[in-house]
C-alpha cells in the first residue's frame, strides 16, 4: 500500500466544545490510483487532505507513506517528505507572481537539499513546459497566462522532483469548463503513466474522472465508489 | 536552497519593489553617511590640531622664567631674569645625547618700514637654533650666522605676511628697511607656515639675532631671554630631559636647596592631550548621534520587512508546501533585509564621503577618512540588518503552511 490511514482523528478546540474534524478515519491508498475525495464543506476534505499533505498533523492516528510513518516527523523532515514525495496543485494555482514559468517551474527543486546543476534544473523544467503544452510560454508570467495554462505551469511544477504522488486541491475550482476538462484528463494521463492522484472536489463531473471516490461526512468515511470506467 | 540562491531571490524581492526598498533603505543610508561624514569631520579637525601643535616645534620643551620673590614680595611668573642664553648653550653642550637644537627668544614689538609702507609686527630675538627648534625652513635667502649673533648685526629675516605687507611685488631680499627707525639688511624670507592652533598667524613674524633685538631695540643691559627653547631627539627622553635641566638650571643659577625653581620647564604634551581629548569627545558625541539615525533607519527596515512578510504570506505558504524548511524562509528574509541595509550602507557611504568633502571644501575644513571608520559603518549597516531583520524573518518561518496558504 502506497497510503495507510488508520483510526485518524484530527480535533480542533472552539472554546469549550471539542470539535472533531477528522472522526477515527482508517482508509487506504494503492500505488498507481486516482481517488477523488469527495464530500460537503465542513465534512473533513480539507483536513483530510492537508494532513495527506503533510502540511497539518492528527491529533491521533497514525499515517504511513511508502511505509514511513508521517504523523510523528519534526517540521524539517515533513519539509524534506513535502518536497520529495508529494505534489500540490491547489485551486487557486499559487504561482509566484512576476515570476516567469520556467522559475515556477525550478522552484521545487531549490529545496530538499538534492544538489543539481543549473543546466540540468533548467531542462528538467522545459521538457515539463513542453509536456503540459506551454513549450511556447517559457518566460511567460502568471499575468500572461489563462487559468488552464496557470494551473498546467503548476502541474509542471508539481512534477519537478518527480514525487510518486500528486495532491490536487480543487484544481478545476477556478477553471471554466472547457479547462476544467483539459486538466482533468490531463491528471489522468499522469495516473496512466503511474504517479497516485489524489484529488479534492466537490463537483461530481470532475470526480467521475477517478477510479475511485472517497465520500466523506462529519469527518468519516461515508461511502467509497468505484467508477466502473 | 544555497545561499547564493537565496541572495538572488532576496535582490529580486527588493528589486521588484525599487521605490519602497529605496526609501526603506535611505534610513541606513542617511545613518551612515552621517556617521562616515562626522566622522571624517572629527578626524580631520582633531589631525588639524595635533599638526599645528607639531608646527610649534621639533620635541618642543620651552624653559621660562620663573617668579621671583623679593623680600615678602612675590612676583608673578615671568619676573625673573636669571634665564640666560648661556643656559641653553649649557644644556645642548652638557647633553647632546638629549638636545637636538636649542635657541633663546627674546620678543619685541615693533613698528617696520618699507618705502611707503609700513607694519606692525612682532619681533623675535633668537638664535641659530631656531629653525631647527622650530622645524621651519628658509624659504629664500639665508639665515643669520653665529658671528652676526655674536656681532648683533642688524639683519632681519622676514615672515611671509610681513614680505606681503611692506615688499607687495618686490624681493625682499638684500633690501634695507627700517625698525624702530633704524635701518636692517632684509638677508632672508622664511617658508610659509600658516596658522597655529589658536589661529595666530605665524608668518607675521619678524626675525633678527636675539643680541640685536637685546642691543638695538632693547637697549638693555640685562642678559635675560623671555624663553628658551629646546628641541629633544626624542619624546620618550622627556622626562629625564626635565629633571637634568632643572638639576643644571638650579646649579646654573645658584639656588640653594629648599628655593623654589626661578624657571619652569613646559612641554606640548599637555596641550596635546587636551586638544585630543576634547576633539575625540566631540567626534564620539556626534557619532552617538550619527548612531541613533542608524538605529532608526534598522526600525524602518524592520518595519517595511514585516509588511513584505504579511504581504507575501501566500508565498510562504507556497514555498513550505512544496518543501522549504522554516531555516529557508528564515534565511530568505533575513538576507533580504542585511542585503537591504548592505545596500544602504553602500550608498551611505559614497554619500558620507562625498558629502564630508563637499563640506571640506565648501567650509575648508580638513577631512580625514579612515578606512576603518568605513570599515566599521559598513558592519555596523550589516548587523543592523540581521538584527532587526530577524524578527520579521523569524515570524515568517515560524507561520503554519495551511494558515498561509489559505491567507487572502
Amino acid at each position: 500500500m502506497l497510503i495507510e490511514i488508520k483510526d485518524m482523528y484530527k480535533t480542533y478546540s472552539m472554546g469549550d466544545t471539542k470539535v472533531n474534524a477528522l472522526d477515527g478515519v482508517s482508509l487506504s491508498i494503492d500505488y498507481g490510483e486516482f481517488v477523488a475525495i469527495m464530500g460537503h464543506s465542513g465534512s473533513g476534505k480539507s483536513t483530510m487532505l492537508n494532513i495527506l499533505g503533510a502540511l497539518d498533523q492528527p491529533t491521533s492516528g497514525s499515517y504511513k507513506l511508502d511505509g514511513r510513518e508521517v504523523s510523528t516527523m519534526s517540521k524539517n523532515e515533513l519539509a524534506r517528505f513535502r518536497n520529495r514525495k508529494l505534489g500540490f496543485v491547489f485551486q487557486n494555482f499559487n504561482l509566484l507572481p512576476r515570476t516567469t514559468a520556467i522559475e515556477n517551474v525550478e522552484l521545487p527543486s531549490f529545496y530538499g537539499g538534492v544538489k543539481i546543476s543549473s543546466e540540468a534544473r533548467r531542462k528538467r523544467a522545459i521538457e515539463l513546459l513542453e509536456m503540459v503544452g506551454l513549450g511556447k510560454r517559457l518566460y511567460h508570467t502568471p499575468a500572461q497566462l489563462s487559468g488552464g495554462q496557470q494551473q498546467r505551469v503548476a502541474i509542471a511544477r508539481a512534477l519537478m522532483n518527480d514525487p510518486p504522488v500528486i495532491l490536487a486541491d480543487e484544481p478545476t475550482g477556478n477553471l471554466d469548463s472547457k479547462a476544467t476538462v483539459e486538466i482533468v484528463t490531463f491528471l489522468q494521463e499522469l495516473n496512466a503513466k503511474g504517479i497516485t492522484i489524489i484529488m479534492v472536489t466537490h463537483e461530481p463531473d470532475v470526480a467521475a474522472y477517478a477510479k475511485r471516490q472517497i465520500v466523506m461526512k462529519d469527518g468519516k468515511v461515508d461511502q467509497i465508489i468505484v467508477n466502473s470506467k | 536552497m544555497n545561499i547564493l540562491m537565496i541572495f538572488r531571490v532576496a535582490l529580486r524581492a527588493i528589486w521588484r519593489n525599487k521605490v519602497r526598498s529605496l526609501l526603506t533603505a535611505l534610513g541606513i543610508i542617511v545613518g551612515i553617511a552621517a556617521v562616515i561624514a562626522v566622522i571624517a569631520i572629527g578626524n580631520g579637525a582633531s589631525e588639524q590640531m595635533k599638526s599645528s601643535i607639531n608646527s610649534m616645534g621639533n620635541n618642543l620643551v620651552m624653559i621660562f622664567p620663573g617668579s621671583m620673590r623679593s623680600g615678602g614680595m612675590h612676583m608673578g611668573a615671568g619676573a625673573s631674569n636669571t634665564l640666560t642664553a648661556e643656559d641653553g648653550e649649557q644644556l645642548a653642550q652638557d647633553y647632546p645625547e638629549l638636545v637636538a637644537a636649542q635657541t633663546p627668544m627674546i620678543r619685541a614689538n615693533a613698528q617696520v618700514i618699507y618705502g611707503e609702507n609700513n607694519w606692525s609686527t612682532q619681533v623675535s630675538g633668537v638664535g641659530t637654533g631656531f629653525p631647527a627648534v622650530r622645524g621651519w625652513n628658509i624659504g629664500n635667502g639665508t639665515f643669520f650666522t653665529e658671528e652676526d649673533v655674536h656681532a648683533g648685526k642688524r639683519v632681519v629675516i622676514l615672515g611671509q605676511t610681513v614680505v606681503d605687507n611692506l615688499f607687495p611685488g618686490i624681493d625682499p631680499i638684500g633690501k634695507t628697511m627700517r625698525v624702530k627707525n633704524m635701518s636692517f639688511k632684509v638677508i632672508g624670507v622664511m617658508e610659509k607656515k600658516g596658522s597655529n592652533s589658536m589661529g595666530q598667524d605665524q608668518d607675521d613674524i619678524l626675525i633678527m639675532p636675539y643680541t640685536t633685538v637685546r642691543r638695538t631695540l632693547q637697549n638693555s643691559v640685562f642678559n635675560n631671554v623671555n624663553q628658551i627653547l629646546v628641541s629633544l631627539h626624542d619624546m620618550g627622553d622627556l622626562e629625564e630631559a626635565k629633571t637634568e635641566f632643572t638639576a643644571m638650571l638650579r646649579q646654573r643659577h645658584r639656588l640653594k636647596d629648599g628655593k623654589e625653581d626661578d624657571f619652569n620647564i613646559r612641554d606640548m604634551t599637555e596641550i596635546t592631550e587636551m586638544v585630543t581629548s576634547i576633539s575625540s569627545t566631540i567626534t564620539v558625541l556626534l557619532g552617538a548621534v550619527a548612531s541613533i539615525s542608524l538605529i532608526v533607519g534598522g526600525i524602518g527596515i524592520m518595519n517595511i520587512m514585516l509588511v513584505s512578510v504579511t504581504e507575501r504570506t501566500k508565498e510562504i505558504g507556497l514555498r513550505m508546501a512544496i518543501g522549504a524548511r522554516p531555516i529557508d524562509i528564515l534565511m530568505q528574509f533575513l538576507l533580504e533585509a542585511m542585503t537591504l541595509a548592505c545596500v544602504g550602507g553602500l550608498l551611505g557611504t559614497i554619500l558620507g564621503v562625498v558629502g564630508a568633502k563637499m563640506v571640506g571644501n565648501i567650509q575648508n575644513w580638513p577631512i580625514l577618512i579612515t578606512e576603518s571608520s568605513i570599515a566599521v559603518s559598513f558592519a555596523f549597516s550589516a548587523f543592523v540588518g540581521i538584527f532587526f531583520g530577524f524578527y520579521p524573518a523569524y515570524r515568517a518561518s515560524n507561520l503554519n503552511p495551511i494558515d498561509c496558504l489559505r491567507y487572502e
